[in-house]
């Protein structure tokens, strides 16, 4: 069908965003290989000499690390689970039959479009603040002792934060999943009496699959580069991961040899990641 | 098509999902009235509703303050900026592929994807570097170039599965009666494509618009959007809570507006036409 002539033209237009990705990709990724080889820091220039894989050592070996990828992990898994689940049951409430339903949407999304320097700031003062927040408040109306969010549980308080923001991502991608299940499916269910659990066993999940699996692998990849609640909360010391510790070694200790080690490591492990979401959702996708 | 449903059971539900609704929405709600408290007022705890002196004060101080416009303007700037930049890549690459699809446009497409993987750590150091040695660090072109190409796989995506639902007989047609691939593209498929591209418009300038890592480590005056002037506030300062609220209501509104629009198309494209 397509001829020579719009084959050629078809090459020209992908070229210019295939090269600029291209470039994008590999030109910052070959420098930060090199760089990790140097002892290369911003406050001694000049003096940039090669040392191998000094700085990997130096990296791994800092307990920084440990606790950076450990933080990762904890705030990706915690608030994947929580989207997931909360996100399955918010949505299969939104799918019944309520009043104001559009409305009620509204409210439950809207979290996704607040800046993520705008959710920190007013989770960290106006909600999770130990005297003055509303939390506070809640727990002496309860006769509960307020938590000092930051100062005892600062990890915890990010995740609640970040899931915040994600839960409403979730619940908005699978309602739409779920909107668009045959209405008279869900009427003849309805009708022949189908027990609620066997509605969810034969009925959602089999439908849910594939946009779970859109949303692990999206929140996943956002999750991964969590960075403004960290930095702007000033939890990074003890909830940091491992775009804040990259971060943190390179622009605010200056040692460029060392972030750029710690970059390549983040991105191996990104890969390792992607490599099974992008073969989990390529099976899903393809169907 | 409403089901039938028992009465009882509808309200049962329409309280559970009102208060769960509420709970979520809670902490953007309780900015909006913060924001128009006097500063002795939203510290109250427990908070005080009826006898504060409601005041639109605070809005003035952040603007006079902190010059809230240049931060705005620089948001919308970086948001337009970098998807009219992106368009103008995406709109060929995603049209060759959906009318003149190859072997491997598949492999094609989700090698950008692929390119979303790369955590921005990994480029941050060369990047600022390569930024403070051309001078770009801290200014607009610099940053529009970034966020576009943050963006680029999601708005090629996007708009290949837009495309991918014109008809390609239409073209065909249009081919056969002698339309030229210029006229092609006015007459035939513009009209058809431009939803699809508003939709993508709309996607991309909210992420742009609430794009953080990048545009808090990239800048620092001239060219800081909204994010940089609310993370200037991450410094507690005596009372600041109203200022705060007001600064945060004046960022996210004009996004949550857009964004409430847009609902649909956002789930087309962060699922990369997965889910619809």
């Amino acid at each position: 069908m397509a001829t020579q002539h719009t084959r050629t033209l078809g090459r020209m237009a992908v070229a210019p965003s295939v090269l600029a990705l291209f470039l994008w990709m590999i030109v910052p990724l070959g420098m930060t290989i090199y760089f990790s080889f140097l002892r290369y820091n911003l406050l001694d220039p000049g003096n940039e000499s090669f040392i191998g894989l000094v700085n990997y050592k130096y990296f791994l070996s800092d307990p920084a690390f440990l606790s950076a990828l450990g933080n990762s992990l904890k705030i990706v898994g915690s608030v994947l689970a929580i989207s997931i689940i909360g996100g399955v049951i918010l949505a299969l409430l939104l799918d019944q039959a309520i009043y104001g339903r559009s409305f009620v949407r509204l409210m439950v999304i809207a979290p996704f479009f607040v800046m993520p320097t705008v959710s920190a700031l007013v989770w960290k003062n106006m909600m999770m603040h130990p005297v003055q927040g509303v939390l506070a408040w809640l727990s002496q109306t309860f006769g509960l002792e307020p938590i000092d969010w930051f100062t005892h549980h600062p990890l915890l308080a990010v995740i609640i934060i970040v899931a915040w923001q994600w839960l409403p991502f979730a619940t908005l991608i699978l309602l739409t999943a779920l909107q668009s299940m045959d209405e008279e499916q869900k009427e003849a269910a309805e009708m022949d009496g189908t027990p609620p659990l066997s509605y969810f066993r034969y009925m959602v999940v089999p439908h849910l699959a594939r946009p779970i699996t859109v949303v692990v692998l999206i929140e996943t990849i956002f999750l991964l580069n969590v960075f403004a609640e960290i930095y702007v909360t000033g939890s990074g010391g003890r909830a940091g991961n491992m775009p804040y510790l990259v971060y943190f070694q390179g622009l605010l200790n200056f040692d460029v040899g060392g972030a750029s080690a710690g970059g390549i490591i983040a991105v191996i492990l990104a890969n390792i990641v992607a490599f099974f979401l992008m073969r989990m959702i390529g099976k899903n996708l393809e169907g | 098509m409403a089901r039938a449903v028992p009465k009882s059971r509808r309200w049962l539900m329409t309280i559970i999902a009102w208060a769960i609704a509420f709970v979520i929405f809670f902490p953007i709600l309780w900015t909006i009235i913060t924001s128009f408290k006097t500063e002795g007022d939203a510290v109250l705890s427990p908070p005080d509703l009826l006898t504060a002196g409601w005041t639109t004060e605070s809005y003035g101080v952040v603007q006079d303050r902190s010059n809230y416009f240049k931060f705005a303007m620089n948001s919308v700037m970086l948001a337009l900026g970098s998807t009219a930049f992106a368009l103008l890549l995406a709109i060929p690459a995603a049209w060759a592929m959906a009318f003149a699809p190859g072997k491997r446009t598949k492999d094609l497409l989700m090698w950008m994807l692929s390119t979303k993987m790369m955590p921005p750590v990994g480029a941050l150091i060369p990047i600022y570097l390569i930024f403070r040695d051309l001078h770009l660090l801290d200014t607009r072109g610099g940053i529009i170039t970034v966020l576009m190409l943050l963006n680029l796989p999601i708005i090629i995506w996007m708009l290949y599965t837009y495309f991918k639902e014109i008809p390609g007989e239409i073209l065909e047609a249009s081919r056969m009666d002698g339309a030229s691939v210029g006229k092609e593209l006015i007459y035939v498929l513009a009209p058809m494509a431009i939803p699809g591209i508003a939709s993508t418009v709309l996607l991309n300038v909210i992420l742009a618009w609430n794009e953080a890592f990048w545009t808090l480590s990239l800048t620092t005056k001239n060219a800081a959007p909204l994010t940089q002037f609310i993370a200037s506030y991450s410094s507690p300062e005596g009372l600041f809570w109203a200022k705060l609220s007001a600064a945060s209501t004046m960022a996210i509104a004009p996004i949550l507006v857009l964004g409430w629009f847009a609902q649909k198309q956002l789930v087309r494209g962060l699922t990369f036409g997965a889910v619809k």
